[in-house]
């Protein structure tokens, strides 16, 4: 059996946020606000880290925490996601000792390193090689442990040539490499990494994820919060969802990372819209976009070996109209493919319709893929009926059964397609 | 930091509990050692730092002490005609200069020290004490080149120093805990009122007058006779710089009165400071 590696019982911490500026109506009431200032900037600056129990119901409090319970076991690799300000940040942050909690209680089997952004304590006018020793410190190793890893961290960060010129005169990337480079060499036996995906380039996001993927593999415990759903599915087996303050939801990654895509406000794998509201002119209307998989149900995660249908239900509010649907598929930042409606049809009745267009099993990549919808007739005078970015919002993920186009390789995949593809081997002799 | 609490479990494994902080903390000083090459490498980066980019460099760790000592003598010597002790009043005046400085300095960026590293403060964690006592440890590069300076002067003036020079040492601990006391109580204040840092700087210049650092505690205990000149003792650099100039101008006998009570109430400021910055500590990270 194995032990537990973080526990963590009914833990809750509080914040004030800024308590918001008061108005003055008249000179004298400014005047006087103006003498009992110190009294009041006091009070305020002092309310910043005491608390009374009346303070509970004031609205500046917010408790960013609120009874999280949670167990990890020793070599497990748990996800944390959950909107911005759901509580990711300060639960690393009370896990990492640097904020206290203000109730509750956490127990850490095992030396702790936190990855909460790297390259603290980087001093510009210092060189890399001070850096690494200066970094390397602050992120809890000894002059011993650093002295052993430094060629290795110099190589990984493939700045050699510079490694004796001040960090000021680096390009941002050579500094994001090194400090990550550094971090990457921290060995402890906990470690928790925030949103370290979020910032660099591709390339640094790559390197970055399989440094957590040998990590993960290397029987340590991860606390991996992120916004990067795939890299969640992949990395964790196990996932929590924290929606403010509160632990909503404990349970296998796929399943925790589809409620919360499908709680993500209106931006679903299926949209619908009142005539009211709908996006259009008074001929048309865009009515309803959804993503189903072969059972028609509505699907906000789907594996990449899924067959998918995006349907566009539209209403004509003029007979006779020419036009297509269109659809791109947006991910990593770029549309990845576009497909339009080979021609220009005739809706001859008014009504609602649907256009359907079928997506391939093996064609999508891991990751999120986000919809724009046009609708339009380029015939003569170009017309957009619709034309609407960002319209539904869904997850692929691969299950890496074997079958899909990674067969047997677990790493990152680049590319916003991955078609599965036939490969042929061929020897000389 | 709160109430964390470290022991080994039976697989030599670190046990961490992170509760609530309940009031006073104790020091502990084992998780300081610990840390004993972050705080090295705080210290080095404070030095490297100091003078990057400077024509000068560490030769305004001599310029500082030596020009206020030329206005100051020309002052407080030519004009004010102070007493100086029987001493050449320059010589007087720098042997006071060297450990003022570093007081000062020290003193100065301890108090700012959570303010400028709130980055680190925010993002890592160890322990907070190693923030304002490393330039307290940093510091001593410069006190250690401006007092390179002394021979010269002695050598110039023709002054031989008595042998209580090998007291020296127990002078600078004092000094260093005086500074590192008060650097903690500022700094742990000033994380959460700005209102310190204008103090502080206002205050460095008061504590100056009010150390003997212009003139002579001869002309104190002249005029507020023996109980005055004890009272006085308390402010710890009184009995400091009196001594460096006892022990290397021979002016005057070795002030030990002032320097054992300045030793007392130096060791409550470094200890109340210690203890107070502990309690503090848990709320740094929220209130940076």
């Amino acid at each position: 059996m194995r032990d537990v590696a973080i526990r963590v019982e009914r833990l809750s911490k509080r914040y004030r946020i800024g308590v918001q500026e008061e108005k003055y109506e008249t000179l004298g009431e400014k005047l006087i606000a103006w003498l009992k200032s110190p009294i009041t900037n006091y009070r305020r600056l002092r309310g910043l880290s005491h608390f009374d129990d009346r303070d509970n119901h004031r609205e500046d409090v917010i408790w960013a925490l609120r009874d999280v319970s949670f167990q990890v076991q020793e070599g497990e690799v748990l996800g944390v996601i959950g909107r911005n300000g759901a509580g990711k940040s300060t639960l690393l942050k009370v896990l990492s000792r640097i904020t206290p909690p203000t109730q509750g209680r956490v127990v850490l089997n095992g030396r702790v390193g936190s990855l909460l952004e790297v390259g603290t304590g980087f001093h510009p006018e210092l060189t890399g090689r001070e850096n690494i020793y200066l970094n390397g410190s602050v992120l809890g190793m000894s002059k011993a442990e650093i002295d052993r890893k430094f060629d290795e961290i110099v190589a990984f960060s493939g700045i050699e040539k510079f490694i004796d010129t001040p960090v000021k005169r680096y390009s941002s990337g050579m500094r994001v490499r090194l400090a990550f480079s550094v971090a990457a060499h921290l060995e402890p036996e906990i470690l928790l990494v925030d949103e370290v995906l979020a910032v660099g380039d591709a390339e640094f996001q790559r390197k970055c994820l399989g440094k957590m993927q040998d990590v993960a593999g290397s029987g340590r415990t991860v606390l991996f919060v992120s916004h990067n759903m795939p890299a969640v599915t992949r990395l964790c087996h196990r996932a929590i969802l924290l929606n403010q303050g509160h632990l909503v939801m404990d349970g296998p990654a796929e399943e925790v990372v589809a409620q919360y895509l499908a709680d993500a406000a209106n931006t679903a794998a299926a949209r619908s819209w009142d005539l009211a509201e709908a996006p259009g002119t008074d001929e048309l209307k865009l009515t309803s976009v959804s993503l189903v998989n072969g059972r028609q149900q509505v699907a906000s995660v789907v594996s990449v070996e899924d067959e998918l249908y995006l349907r566009i239900g539209y209403r004509v509010q003029k007979p006779g109209l020419r036009f297509r649907c269109a659809a791109k598929f947006y991910t990593q930042g770029v549309c990845a493919f576009a497909t339009v409606e080979p021609t220009e049809t005739v809706r001859e009745k008014e009504g609602t319709y649907w256009s359907t267009v079928k997506i391939p099993p093996h064609l999508l990549t891991e990751g999120e893929y986000w919809v724009g919808i046009s609708i339009f007739s380029s015939r003569g005078r170009k017309i957009h009926y619709v034309l609407e970015d960002d319209v539904i919002v869904f997850q692929v993920t691969d299950p890496i059964t074997g079958n899909s186009a990674r067969g047997d390789y677990t790493e990152p995949f680049a590319g916003v397609l991955r078609p599965k593809l036939e490969w042929r081997l061929e020897h000389a002799s | 930091m709160s109430a964390v609490s470290h022991s080994e479990s039976s697989r030599g494994r670190r046990t961490i509990i992170i509760e609530p902080p309940k009031g006073w903390q104790p020091l502990n000083l084992r998780e300081l050692w610990e840390y004993r090459d972050l705080f090295y490498y705080l210290v080095r980066r404070d030095v490297q730092v100091l003078y990057k980019q400077t024509v000068l460099g560490f030769a305004w760790a001599i310029l500082r002490p030596f020009l206020s000592m030329i206005i100051f003598t020309f002052i407080f010597g030519n004009v004010a005609q102070v007493t100086s002790d029987g001493a050449p009043y320059a010589v007087f005046n720098y042997v006071a200069l060297a450990p003022w400085t570093y007081f000062s300095t020290a003193l100065t960026m301890s108090s700012m020290s959570l303010v400028t590293n709130a980055n680190m403060l925010t993002k890592v964690y160890f322990p907070r004490l190693i923030f304002p006592l490393s330039p307290v440890v940093a510091k001593l590069v410069d006190f250690a080149i401006a007092c390179a300076f002394i021979p010269i002067l002695l050598l110039w003036f023709h002054i031989r120093p008595t042998w209580n020079v090998i007291f020296i040492p127990i002078l600078v601990i004092i000094l260093m805990m005086t500074t590192a006391g008060a650097g903690m109580w500022l700094s742990a204040l000033g994380v959460q009122y700005r209102d310190v840092k204008y103090a502080t700087q206002f205050m460095v210049q008061l504590l100056m007058y009010a150390a003997p650092v212009v003139w002579s505690v001869t002309a104190l205990t002249a005029r507020l006779g023996h109980t005055g000149r004890l009272l006085y003792g308390l402010y710890p650099l009184a009995g400091v710089i009196e001594g460096f100039r006892s022990a290397l101008l021979g002016t005057v006998p070795m002030p030990w009165d002032l320097i054992w009570i300045g030793a007392v109430s130096a060791t409550v400021l470094f200890f109340s400071g210690a203890f107070y910055f502990r309690r503090m500590e848990a709320a740094f990270a929220d209130v940076a």
